[in-house]
């Protein structure tokens, strides 16, 4: 313990480092029935964190381009050593992101926490999270199999739907009119450089405004809190909660792990472009919300064209998504009720539709 | 026109309109007017001369500008029956049955004419029919035998690679069948009716008429169409070699074919049949009741060791092959990469046919060397299953080292949160 103090005495003396951290000693978590879906955050930041670190793994191996993609992806998945648990922790951890991103949107959206004064909290967590679903759209062509392959095509076609720009930008994305080598090498500097760098800073603006604006509480307890001070509950962030987030994160690892070994990510079929679609193609479950929903709008509605109306709607909702915190009221007793109304008819539209897609034909 | 010019002139303006009237109404009627009246009749017409436009248009030699007129002679234009079918138009009324061949072969035998519409067409099916079976019997004044009409169909006459036509490929058969399967037609001819029965169990027909495979045979395959004839003893080798070149390679240089020649053995239909050939198994080695070998063998000489041997070797490639399937099914259910395995399988069944296919040979040297490759990739993909089975349970008990790990860390946490806020 001495050698360990000696350190941290060596470091404080060049760093001032005790000053560095005084702001997470002095910072608390309020306590009450509702404090774990603080958690989901930190969930979150720590699969960022392992896609990282897994990322960097497999770029030791992989090769971008239509002729070595895929067998650089099974070099990994059978020839590297422990190269089947870092690809299938990081596609998992992918998916899981994904997942507990959206959770901790909704557990934001209930507990109505971006409101005044962490409006930017929100916007930059919305940014984040649509981030994160085009990392999932650039990362799974990587391996360039068949389900990718088709998966980008239709992905990029429907991107083809905006009106103005949406030719122009399906031909950037694509690097060309069709899904080719030049689209995954794209998608991959979109994956590795592009993506990683816009969210690591939106993360550190994100985290540095939790920090500056504290954790919020839910509208009637700071009601109340505010009626009745000395009823305030609160624990030390450092090291009370951060332990406890400590658990939450060796919890997901076990989840990770547990998946990657029963269910290791599965490799697929060489993509091929001569070939048809496989039948009934359909995109990651992150996206089958929005694809079912473009498949039930009916090809003509008045005069527009029925995915370009479904294209454009998807567009204003997820700016209205992003802008949500400037329609909500500044008084915490008296809460907007049409956009709880909102947030429980969106989740239920999510899952529903996610639903119907996965069982529809 | 001098007379009606004096006639209309006193009418003076009315005459030009009346003239505009006359000549709008004659072209009208000579729009209307049909260039082959012989369907306006005939249309209306009970079978056997009933012969509607729609029909007619379906027919190959109508979609190529061709008329009635082209085979039954008279003049289409006329709308007057008797006119039409005059003698002196050269009507020759309904072709007589004997005089089909040769009013077909006017035209089919003429490359110059055939060229204008389809130069790639052969010209010579009038010299094959004549040297048929149905053409010789014919000449000999059998008028039961099959002519063009009886098997191209007459006035809807297709071409053959449309699926609708008699002579498509699918519906050979069916063709051949209206007379060859039916027994009172046929009696008085030496041959069996019971062919097209016993192809449509057979493994071509499963392939042409289940499948589509349009590559399988159907009765013109073997027999030829226009100069069908059955292949002779001596020939059914050249007959099925053409699509079995490698069985028939081996079959040649094999002791067999001596012995099938001296006994006059037709070759392949001694073990295989022929119109009822079933998928062959390797059944067909042993000695239960699809067995070919022990028909002609003594059991328990030289030529029924070698088939035991023949027959262990391939079912213990066969066997092979299914245990590595399924270790890899297992392996691959268990999101185990086995795909390269996967692949080396199907090498390990190539194998397996090509020993099937050197049976024909008949010396288990060659065929022990095709199962001996097979049963060496087979057992290479077993242990590539499985070694995945165990790198599988490696991982299992790995997440279960780490889980409890995991678990024990997750409680020292609890524990030591439980210390530090401990009032």
């Amino acid at each position: 313990m001495s050698s360990l103090r000696n350190v941290s005495n060596w470091l404080d003396e060049r760093l001032e480092w005790d000053d560095l951290i005084a702001p997470l000693r002095k910072k608390t978590v309020p306590l009450h029935r509702l404090s774990y879906w603080y958690f989901l955050g930190g969930i979150t930041l720590f699969l960022f964190v392992i896609q990282v670190l897994t990322g960097i793994l497999l770029l030791l191996y992989y090769r971008p381009g239509a002729n070595e993609a895929f067998e650089s992806v099974q070099y990994i998945m059978t020839r590297v050593r422990f190269g089947w648990l870092i690809r299938s922790i990081h596609s998992w951890s992918a998916n899981l992101m994904i997942f507990t991103a959206f959770a901790h949107m909704f557990s934001v959206l209930f507990l109505k926490a971006y409101r005044k004064p962490r409006e930017l909290t929100w916007v930059s967590g919305v940014i984040l999270l649509f981030l994160v679903m085009g990392f999932g759209f650039s990362g799974y062509l990587l391996p360039w199999n068949t389900l990718a392959f088709f998966a980008t095509k239709v992905g990029t076609e429907i991107t083809g739907q905006v009106p103005l720009i949406g030719k122009p930008l399906m031909i950037f994305l694509r690097g060309g009119e069709e899904v080719t080598g030049a689209t995954l090498t794209r998608f991959f500097g979109f994956h590795v450089a592009v993506l990683p760098g816009i969210a690591t800073l939106l993360i550190f603006l994100h985290l540095l405004l939790v920090q500056r604006l504290g954790m919020s509480i839910p509208q009637k307890l700071e009601v109340q809190w505010t009626a009745n001070p000395s009823a305030k509950q609160e624990m030390k962030f450092f090291p009370n909660f951060l332990l406890r987030e400590l658990m939450a994160w060796y919890a997901a690892l076990a989840v990770l792990g547990a998946l990657a070994a029963v269910f290791p990510w599965n490799l697929g079929v060489k993509a091929d472009p001569f070939v048809s679609a496989p039948a009934g193609i359909k995109p990651e479950w992150y996206f089958l919300f929005m694809f079912q929903t473009l498949k039930l709008i009916p090809s003509k509605v008045w005069f527009i064209d029925g995915e370009v109306l479904g294209v454009l709607a998807f567009g204003l909702v997820g700016l209205l998504w992003l802008l949500l915190p400037f329609f909500e009221s500044d008084q915490p007793s008296r809460p907007k009720r049409w956009i709880t109304g909102l947030a429980v008819f969106a989740l239920v539209y999510i899952v529903g539709m996610s639903v119907y897609g996965y069982l529809a034909n | 026109m001098a007379i009606l010019r004096t006639k209309l002139r006193p009418f003076g303006a009315a005459r030009y309109v009346g003239l505009v009237g006359f000549v709008v109404l004659a072209a009208c009627l000579g729009y209307g007017q049909t260039t082959n009246s012989c369907l306006d009749c005939h249309s209306a017409l009970p079978d056997p001369l009933g012969v509607t436009q729609e029909k007619f248009s379906q027919d190959i030699h109508a979609q190529k500008g061709l008329t009635c007129a082209s085979c039954h002679g008279g003049d289409p234009t006329s709308d007057d029956p008797d006119k039409a079918m005059s003698r002196k138009a050269g009507w020759k009324g309904k072709i007589d049955h004997k005089q089909i061949p040769q009013l077909c072969g006017s035209c089919h035998s003429d490359p110059a004419y055939i060229r204008q519409f389809n130069p790639s067409l052969r010209t010579d099916q009038l010299g094959q029919y004549r040297t048929s079976v149905h053409g010789k019997r014919f000449a000999a004044g059998d008028t039961k035998v099959a002519v063009c009409t009886d098997c191209h169909s007459v006035h809807d006459l297709r071409a053959p690679s449309d699926p609708r036509s008699t002579v498509n490929p699918v519906n050979v058969a069916n063709t051949c069948a209206r007379c060859h399967a039916d027994a009172n037609y046929m009696k008085g001819y030496p041959i069996p009716t019971d062919q097209f029965a016993k192809y449509t169990t057979s493994v071509h027909y499963q392939a042409l008429a289940v499948r589509g495979d349009l590559s399988a045979p159907t009765c013109t395959t073997c027999h030829g169409n226009h100069g069908a004839a059955p292949p002779g003893v001596d020939k059914v080798q050249n007959v099925c070699s053409n699509c079995h070149a490698f069985q028939a390679q081996m079959y040649e240089k094999s002791t067999h074919k001596k012995a099938f020649d001296a006994a006059s053995l037709p070759g392949c239909v001694v073990c295989h049949s022929n119109h009822g050939i079933s998928h062959p198994t390797d059944a067909k080695l042993g000695t239960g009741p699809d067995a070919v070998c022990m028909q002609c063998h003594t059991p328990g000489d030289r030529c029924d060791q070698a088939r035991a041997g023949l027959q262990s070797g391939l079912s213990q490639l066969n066997e092979a092959i299914k245990n590595a399937d399924q270790i890899l099914r297992v392996a691959e259910s268990s999101g185990m990469e086995v795909s390269e395995a996967r692949l080396g399988q199907d090498q390990a069944r190539d194998s397996l046919t090509k020993a099937r296919v050197t049976i024909h040979s008949f010396r288990t040297d060659l065929v022990d060397q095709d199962i001996q490759a097979g049963l060496k990739i087979a057992a290479k993909n077993l242990q590539a299953g499985k070694e995945a089975m165990s790198e599988r349970n490696y991982r299992r008990f790995g997440l279960g080292i780490a889980l409890i790990a995991i678990g024990m860390v997750l409680a020292g946490l609890r524990l030591y949160i439980k210390k530090i806020e401990r009032p």
